[in-house]
């Protein structure tokens, strides 16, 4: 038989539930994480075509004209060996007889004597193959610096030798990469877990002000347990994340499928990925459901839509401050800062999610499921016992002080 | 043995609800100071008393939606309320419900709350909104309804789970004269049907008319709590005479409290009955035209036990329900 408490709760929950399913805002709740989407891949379009268009560097070669004819060979023959973009070569101008090119001038935009475009211009190689001087600014110097010296080398030499072809031997993995992708795949796993909590869990922030203003909170105190009206409450905006997790992972891997650009693969995490997987479910119940609980107990002491509203930015604040600390702590494994982070229940599950990429241990995992849920428990029970002591209260009777009582009989 | 209007309080020794010295004080004040009820099973029980009397706090008390600072309590047999909430109705007198719900959803919700299957409380809940003439209305959105009939609707929430306590704050209150005496008829079929009812009013007429056993409360305290006829009993009654002789001997035999107010001589009752009056009025040939006996009403005794300051706000708050 299923106790009373569990059983009012699961009534508020399916009410709850159906009511925020079958109304017509649920449809721009789950668009509304496509919006960034769209927009963040529009602006990131937009911003790669005009650093494509803008950021095409130019090194200008102002040297004898035999020696920069040797010099951009030199260019085209190991550009494809170089690694990351080469820049293009373009002749300015081919001083002889002892005449210096002003390559400052040139940078500066003052073309000088070639006439030639210098809006691309990026830094000038004058002197000679054998004193190459590099004009460029120290960002650029120091990028390029190498470049120019082993293409002056190689238009140096008469006879240049052949590129010698290198045999590959690639392997899976290696030490240093399984733990650098682990660190990865920790982060992005806190990522997301964050990202799914501050979406979700800041909803049930505003919860209780339907049955305040609906005035039908006293009729729920008058027939459940409060702490009973608080989980089905909690539960009930938990199965709507799901939902909403199930529409938008949906949505995300059928555009995977659909052919758009493959996603940079995570390292495998330690306890696997099916476990990852299941942990990061369960870790964002209970990330939710301990900030949720906290939200709701918060928004239970407010009486309208404006109060709610106030609330939202020091809650999104503590959000952000919860996540800060378990990326701090991830970068710390096995200081006291890690278990802090471990054990203060509303990091607990960013920062086990986090140990779970890296430890293949899963112990530690039940018993910080169990803590974390025991957390839920003790939150829900003070916010329930706080809003009956708050909210459920007539105004004081004026001129009645307090001490003219008379004592309890029993 | 007590035996209202109602005739089915029992004499077994059960109360429906007891509460001894419960106080609450909220931010400093007491709203409460010490209240003492006892409400037989099956009996019509109202709390009496002008807004801000601590009705609904000590509704809301017994209902275990607060905890009182001192005092116990035991509803139903119970010291926590809540656990026997499902056998408890409740109609708040702010009330309200989910507006996008359906009629026969929030009904069945409100079953639901107090226990009963969702399928179950359906099928009551059309079988409820039928019996009162609101069937049509069973598939329509709460927000779609006139603010009477969602009142109606969560009344008939209140009562779907077939409570044996009903409780209801201030249920006259935003109901038209039609609707006030619907909800009459319906509290005395309640009471018929063995269910007791505790409801709170600030409108003494309800309450004499409906209730077996008043508490008055004023100021956080109850001064009295019993059968309405005990605290009429408390006043002596009020006699009102008219004669044709304006003076004479007979009028030694007037008690000293006799006022003239035009025609008529008003006084109370002597202890030694209205005969030796009678015949001293007689012998004095003070020529009686009429004279009446009137037992006084409840109003004269909530005046004589809360005091004039909370009957004026009684009044007061009557009047402003009214416009």
């Amino acid at each position: 038989m299923i106790p009373a408490k569990l059983r009012a709760a699961w009534v508020i929950a399916r009410r709850d539930f159906v009511a925020v399913i079958f109304s017509k805002s649920f449809l721009f709740f789950l668009l509304g994480p496509l919006f960034p989407i769209i927009v963040g891949g529009m602006a990131g379009a937009i911003g790669a075509k005009v650093q494509q268009d803008l950021d095409q560097p130019v090194v200008g070669i102002a040297l004898p004209a035999d020696e920069a004819s040797r010099m951009i060979e030199a260019r085209r023959a190991l550009a494809d060996a170089m690694p990351g973009d080469v820049p293009d070569f373009v002749v300015l101008d081919a001083p002889w007889g002892g005449r210096t090119y002003d390559a400052r001038a040139a940078l500066a935009g003052r073309s000088g004597s070639s006439g030639k475009d210098t809006d691309q211009l990026a830094a000038v190689v004058s002197g000679s193959l054998a004193h190459p001087v590099l004009t460029a600014t120290p960002e650029r110097a120091h990028m390029w610096q190498g470049m120019i010296a082993l293409f002056a080398a190689r238009a140096q030499s008469v006879a240049p030798a052949a590129l010698p072809p290198v045999t590959v031997d690639q392997v899976q993995s290696s030490a240093a990469k399984v733990q650098s992708g682990q660190v990865t795949t920790a982060q992005a796993g806190q990522v997301v877990l964050f990202l799914l909590t501050m979406l979700l869990a800041g909803m049930v922030l505003s919860n209780l002000v339907e049955e305040k203003a609906n005035k039908i909170i006293e009729v729920l105190a008058a027939s459940i347990p409060m702490d009973a009206l608080f989980l089905g409450k909690l539960f009930a905006m938990l199965g709507v994340s799901l939902v909403g997790m199930v529409v938008w992972g949906g949505a995300w891997g059928g555009l995977l499928l659909m052919g758009m650009k493959s996603l940079p693969l995570l390292a495998a995490p330690a306890v696997g990925w099916p476990l990852f997987l299941l942990l990061g479910f369960l870790y964002f119940a209970m990330a939710y459901l301990l900030l949720g609980s906290l939200f709701l107990t918060i928004g239970g002491m407010a009486t309208t839509v404006r109060e709610v509203q106030t609330l939202s930015m020091p809650v999104t604040m503590l959000q952000l401050m919860v996540f800060f600390f378990a990326s701090y702590a991830l970068a710390r494994p096995g200081t006291w800062v890690d278990w802090a982070a471990r054990c203060f229940p509303l990091s607990s599950p960013f920062a086990m999610l986090a140990r779970a990429a890296r430890e293949p241990a899963i112990w530690p995992h039940l018993l910080a499921l169990g803590w974390q849920g025991l957390c839920v428990v003790a939150i829900v029970r003070l916010g329930a016992q706080l809003f009956r002591r708050t909210v459920m209260k007539s105004g004081p009777a004026r001129g009645r002080k307090a001490g003219r009582r008379r004592p309890a009989k029993g | 043995m007590t035996i209202g209007q109602a005739g089915t309080i029992r004499q077994d020794g059960e109360w429906a609800i007891e509460a001894q010295g419960l106080v609450k004080r909220f931010d400093g004040f007491i709203a409460v100071d010490g209240v003492d009820i006892r409400v037989p099973r099956g009996a019509i029980y109202g709390i009496l008393g002008p807004n801000g009397a601590g009705k609904t706090t000590t509704l809301r008390m017994l209902l275990g939606i607060i905890d009182p600072d001192e005092g116990v309590r035991r509803v139903l047999g119970h010291e926590r309320p809540t656990d026997v909430a499902h056998q408890i109705g409740y109609l708040p007198e702010e009330r309200g419900l989910y507006p996008a719900m359906k009629a026969t959803e929030a009904i069945a919700f409100l079953a639901a709350l107090r226990g009963v299957p969702l399928k179950k409380g359906r099928v009551r809940a059309r079988e409820l909104l039928e019996e009162h003439g609101l069937g049509y209305a069973a598939d329509r959105q709460i927000r779609q309804l006139s603010k009477g009939m969602a009142q109606q609707v969560q009344l008939l929430g209140t009562l779907v789970h077939e409570p044996r306590l009903v409780v209801f704050d201030e249920p006259f209150s935003g109901l038209d004269a039609l609707n006030q005496g619907k909800l009459e008829k319906m509290i005395r079929a309640l009471a018929q049907a063995g269910t007791t009812v505790i409801f709170s009013t600030h409108v003494i007429a309800h309450a004499e008319r409906l209730c077996d056993q008043v508490a008055i409360i004023a100021g956080g305290k109850v001064p009295f709590a019993g059968l309405v006829d005990e605290a009429r009993d408390r006043l002596r009654p009020q006699v009102r005479l008219e004669t044709r002789a304006r003076d004479g001997a007979w009028r030694a035999a007037l008690p000293a409290d006799a006022r003239a107010e035009g025609a008529f001589w008003h006084f109370t009752l002597p202890e030694s009955g209205v005969e030796p009056l009678l015949r001293a009025l007689i012998e004095g040939e003070a020529g009686i035209l009429s004279l009446s006996i009137e037992r006084p009403g409840l109003h004269d005794a909530f005046v004589a036990i809360a005091g004039e300051a909370a009957a004026r706000a009684l009044e007061d708050n009557a009047q402003g329900q009214e416009q």
